[in-house]
Parts: structure tokens; C-alpha cells; sequence
């Protein structure tokens, strides 16, 4: 079995920017954005790490900066060791890093994953667009100030809006995030229960 | 920059002013018998050849990972069972790990050795659905019949221990559920005894079968760098032959302690992969075999980790330290340090995997999770280009997906 290297000194050396990362389980670096192709592609081609297991990131909340940081899980399938890759996006706003899909194919749905979710924009990425929600959602679920139970959403086909006239609703939460607030509610009567939803052209749906 | 799947146009023409030869558009799901779930694929047709695939996923979407942050770790272990709906047990299991390195914490061996038993008859059953199911893609009903008999005997043992045959729960921080019942253990191992015939039986109606190798061999070849670069897990990595099985190469809950073999394919198709679950069973019920005749003995669960795992039902109700110890749990979740930790378990589908973000508390700050059918899937364009539509069948049966996973 190859030796275990030492992934954070080995980055560090090439890219001087690159700093270790606060981790509990994996060795961890963060990389600046501008440094992160190179560094993936060092870490791929020199240190080994061939395999993308994860992509994904994380919203530290609005207000905070950086706010969206892309994390890279990169796997040795040779030395079975991890590396977690860091990246702060620099924008705020319209955050933005390089595509690692040129690096490793996989990288296109995850990528993907996460300009749905975050709206993270992908530079040089194949084919861009929403993976998990249906093209044309108009908001980002996983970023911090989008509400747990949703928002109200016009159908994905206009005309089967029209026609039916039915939109996606946010969830019931009766309350609060599964939290049923006691006092002020009754909740004998107030917990969800069965309603008479057989609407049909004689028993029209209300308004 | 976003290029929506266009649909041919029949007026094409080439540069010396010819009609290209004619595509035919075809969406395939989501809901269709083959696509195992709600999927949906459109192909770009030549013939009977398919020129261009682009899946359609995200109809199972329920948003777990926003779920998630909005609960207490234990509060998520039920959702857990929902990803892949085949083999909760082994979701349950690589939650439970995840956020137990968060904590730094260490399950007494008994608790790792009921793990690695249930997360081992969540394979076989797991990929006893699968084979049956890709029985019938392929047109061989009998195996279904053979494989639901015997999943339901897996089933009987679960509801035995879990009290649910489904949706299982089985996994708690810090520990498990329940202690296994008396005299489950053997049940287990007769079920092990009067497996092994007819897991033979079933095969034979697969492996040497004309009908079978002429729709699988061949078929859904896919290349050792292609697996890895797809970060494709599970048996459809190993079916290309490389040898990576996260038990063996990183052991997680005892793993270490059990003599088994990885089984690798050679040329990476559709067959190879269905040689490998079959060969995995085989496994299975060695690894199962050993861990419950040598199950040890003492707590089954942390009994030390009071701010994490609660204390036993019948203490709550009669001592005070204990109710006020249950009641900080229920209400504000077992508690973690802040930190990162990700975590990859090796399901019945492939590399499970959480990344879980803590800013300490009883709930997470992002849960992410690395599901196996997604990236299983997510080498479909490149693997049923230049494929025979008919063989997409046999192609999405060898996968072995789960939506409820892959959509999350």
C-alpha cells in the first residue's frame, strides 16, 4: 500500500494561499477560488486523490462573508485516504467558482445539485441548470432564508396553471418547525386531520 | 449557457444541403416499470440506437437536507429510512456513525455488532429486490417469486427486532433502539442455513440462462476510469473491477473483525454487476454468520454519553436526574461539539455518505448527503449512448437505484 502523504504541506508548498481547515475526522484545507483548479487538478494528479466522492456547500446565512463555501470530499481509491477541499465563493451576492467537471466527469450533477439549491453559478460548467427542482423555480431551498415550509410557486406548465389553477403551497406547519406551540392553539382541533377534498364538477372546489 | 433537451427537428439539414438522417425523440418515465421509481429519461433516437440520454430526476424531491436543519439529530434518523427505502437498517446505520464522529463518540461492541447485522440483512434484502426486479426487466418472472419469499423472511426478522418491516428507525446517537430480543440471533442464523440452497437455486435460473447472458453480457459496459471518474460506488464500481469496498478498506463499526471477500467484475457490464450482488449475499451471510455466533455481550448502547443518548425507559419515570435528562434530550437534541465530519458507510447501493456541519447544539447547521444513486445514475448520458433502446432496460435494472435516494 503507497504511503499516506501529507495532503495539507503538499498543497500548502504549490499553493502558499492555501490554508488548513478546522476538521474533526479528515484532513482539511481551504484553497482561494482562484487557486481552485489548479489545486483540485494537483491533488488529483500529484497527490493521488481520484476519485470526487462529494461536492456540495454550505450558506453561513445572509450577512455573514464569505457566505457560500463549495466543499470538495476528494477519495484515494489507492491509499483509501479523504480530502476536504474548501472553497469561499467570493461573491455574496452572485456567488460564483470554476467548474471541477473538466477534472472529473462526475462533477456535473453534483455541480448541478448545487446551483439549484444555492445558486451557485458554475463557471465553464456543460450544462448549468437545475437538477433536483424543475426548470424555471424561481427561488434557491437550501439557502438559509428560505423558509422550511416553501413558497407559493405557480405550476412549472403555465398552461396547466391556467387551466387548473392550482399552485405549489408551502407546507402546513401548524405552528412552527414541528413544534406544536401549546397554549395557543387547541390541539385536539387543530392538529391535521382528514378534510372532504373530492372535488368533482358538481361539488366545485372553493376558493 | 443552460441547453434544454431539444427535440429533433425533422427539416435538418446537412452542409452539402442533404436531410439528416432522421431522429426520433422518446421520453422514457417517470413512471414506466422499468425506471424503479419515478424516472424519467429522454432519448434522442437513430433507429432502435439511441444518439443522446438525458435523465430527468427530482420527482421524489422532498428537500430532507432542509428538513434536516431544522430538527434534532435523532429527529432525522426516521427520514433517514426514506432514502434508500430498500435497506433502511444500513441508512439508519451510516447516520447514526456520521454524527457519532461528530461526537467523538464509540458505541460499545455490542451495539457495533447488532449494526453490522442488520446493515448486512439490509443487503441481502436489498439485493434480493433488485435481482428479482431485474428478473422481470430482463423477462425471467420465476426469480421474483424466488427473491420475495426470502426477502420476506428478512422481513419477519426485522419486524421482530424493529417493530416495523419498513421504515425501521433502528439507529439512536449513541446507540440503538432496542436490545435484539431473545433468541433472535438464532433465527438469524437458521434464516443464514436455509438461505444459501435457495439463493443457489434462484441464480441458476439467471447465470447460466441463454435468454439472460444474451441481454446482459456485453451490454452497459462501463470502463474502470469511467467508474471512478463518475465516482460510481458500490457493486456497479467493483463490477468494473476495481476493488474498493469501504468495509474493508476504511472499517467502520467493527467490520474489521469479520473475515470476508470483495467480489469483482472483469469487463464492467451488466452482467458482471449482477455476479457481484449475487456474489455479496454469499458474503453477507458469512459476515452474518460470524457476527451473530460471536455477538458480545454488555451495553448496547453509550451509556456513558448522557447529553447524547437517553436514559433507559424504565428510570424516567422514577427518578429525577434521569426525567430531566430524557426531557433536555427530547427538547433540545442530543448534544454535539461544532465542527465538520463526513462520513461514508458502504450501503447495498454504494458509498453512502454524510457531511454534517455543526455549530454545536442539538441540531445541525447542513446535512449533505452523498447518496449512491445519484452518482450511479448520474453516468447514464455516457453509458446509453450508442445502446439499443431495449437494452436501457437491462442497463437501469443493473444500476440498481433507489429514487427515494437519489432525489432525496
Amino acid at each position: 500500500m503507497p504511503e499516506a502523504v501529507n495532503a495539507i504541506a503538499a498543497l500548502q508548498g504549490r499553493f502558499p494561499p492555501a490554508t488548513a481547515r478546522a476538521t474533526l475526522d479528515h484532513p482539511a484545507v481551504n484553497v482561494p477560488a482562484a487557486e481552485a483548479p489548479a489545486a483540485l487538478q494537483f491533488a488529483r494528479d500529484e497527490l493521488g486523490f481520484d476519485m470526487l466522492t462529494d461536492l456540495t456547500a454550505v450558506d453561513w446565512a445572509a450577512g455573514v462573508s464569505p457566505r457560500f463555501t463549495v466543499v470538495y470530499h476528494l477519495y484515494s481509491t489507492v491509499r483509501h485516504d479523504y480530502l476536504r477541499v474548501a472553497v469561499d465563493c467570493p461573491n455574496d451576492e452572485a456567488p460564483a467558482v470554476a467548474s471541477a467537471t473538466p477534472l472529473w466527469a462526475g462533477a456535473n450533477w453534483h455541480e448541478r445539485e448545487a446551483y439549484d439549491m444555492f445558486g451557485i453559478a458554475f463557471s465553464g460548467h456543460p450544462d448549468l441548470r437545475r437538477i433536483l427542482m424543475w426548470d424555471g423555480y424561481p427561488h434557491f431551498p437550501l439557502r438559509k432564508e428560505f423558509p422550511l415550509a416553501g413558497i407559493e410557486t405557480p405550476l412549472p406548465d403555465p398552461e396547466v396553471a391556467a387551466e387548473t389553477r392550482a399552485k405549489v403551497l408551502p407546507a402546513p406547519m401548524m405552528g412552527g418547525p414541528f413544534v406544536a406551540s401549546t397554549g395557543e392553539i387547541n390541539l385536539s382541533e387543530e392538529e391535521p386531520q382528514g378534510k372532504d377534498e373530492s372535488w368533482s364538477e358538481r361539488h366545485v372546489k372553493p376558493d | 449557457m443552460a441547453t434544454e433537451f431539444a427535440y429533433p427537428d425533422s427539416e435538418a439539414k446537412n452542409a452539402a444541403g442533404e436531410f439528416e438522417p432522421e431522429k426520433m425523440s422518446l421520453s422514457m418515465g417517470p413512471s414506466h416499470p422499468s425506471t424503479h421509481g419515478v424516472l424519467r429519461l429522454q432519448f434522442e433516437l437513430d433507429g432502435e440506437v439511441i444518439t443522446r440520454a438525458d435523465p430527468v430526476i427530482g420527482y421524489l424531491h422532498r428537500g430532507d437536507e432542509k428538513i434536516a436543519e431544522n430538527m434534532t439529530y435523532n429527529q432525522f434518523v426516521p427520514y433517514t429510512d426514506r432514502l434508500d427505502y430498500l435497506a433502511p437498517l444500513a441508512n439508519n446505520m451510516a447516520y447514526a456513525i456520521a454524527v457519532e464522529k461528530l461526537a467523538k463518540l464509540e458505541v460499545p461492541p455490542r451495539c457495533q455488532a447488532i449494526r453490522v447485522i442488520t446493515a448486512e440483512m439490509a443487503r441481502i434484502s436489498s439485493h434480493l429486490m433488485g435481482l428479482g426486479a431485474y428478473g422481470i426487466d430482463v423477462g425471467a418472472w420465476t426469480v421474483f417469486l424466488y427473491t420475495f419469499t426470502e426477502r420476506e423472511k428478512l422481513y419477519r426478522l426485522f419486524e421482530e427486532l424493529t417493530g416495523a418491516r419498513f421504515t425501521t428507525s433502528y439507529s439512536r446517537i449513541g446507540g440503538l433502539q432496542r436490545d435484539v430480543p431473545g433468541g433472535w440471533t438464532d433465527r438469524v442464523l437458521a434464516f443464514c442455513d436455509q438461505f444459501l440452497p435457495i439463493l443457489e437455486e434462484t441464480m441458476k435460473l439467471l447465470t447460466r440462462n441463454k435468454i439472460f447472458l444474451d441481454r446482459t453480457m456485453g451490454i452497459g459496459v462501463i470502463s474502470k476510469p469511467d467508474a471512478i471518474a463518475y465516482a460510481l460506488t458500490g457493486p456497479n464500481l467493483r463490477g468494473s473491477g476495481v476493488p474498493l469496498d469501504l468495509r474493508k478498506d476504511c472499517p467502520y463499526s467493527g467490520y474489521e473483525r469479520y473475515e470476508f471477500d470483495v467480489p469483482v467484475g472483469s469487463t464492467g457490464d451488466c452482467y458482471d454487476r449482477y455476479l457481484v450482488r449475487g456474489e455479496e449475499m454469499r458474503q453477507s451471510v458469512r459476515i452474518l454468520r460470524q457476527a451473530a455466533a460471536q455477538l458480545p455481550g454488555g451495553a448496547w448502547y453509550a451509556v456513558d454519553a448522557k447529553k447524547i443518548f437517553g436514559p433507559p425507559k424504565d428510570k424516567i419515570m422514577t427518578s429525577m436526574e434521569e426525567l430531566i435528562q430524557n426531557f433536555i434530550l427530547v427538547t433540545e437534541g442530543p448534544q454535539m461539539p461544532a465542527g465538520e465530519v463526513y462520513f461514508e458507510a458502504e450501503n447495498p447501493k454504494g458509498a453512502l455518505g454524510f457531511f454534517v456541519v455543526s455549530k454545536g447544539g442539538g441540531v445541525p447547521w447542513r446535512l449533505k448527503i452523498r447518496s449512491p444513486s445519484f452518482c450511479n445514475l448520474s453516468i447514464l448520458p455516457k453509458v446509453c449512448v450508442g445502446a439499443m433502446i431495449s437494452d436501457v432496460v437491462s442497463i437501469l435494472g443493473s444500476l440498481d437505484f433507489v429514487m427515494g435516494e437519489c432525489d432525496r
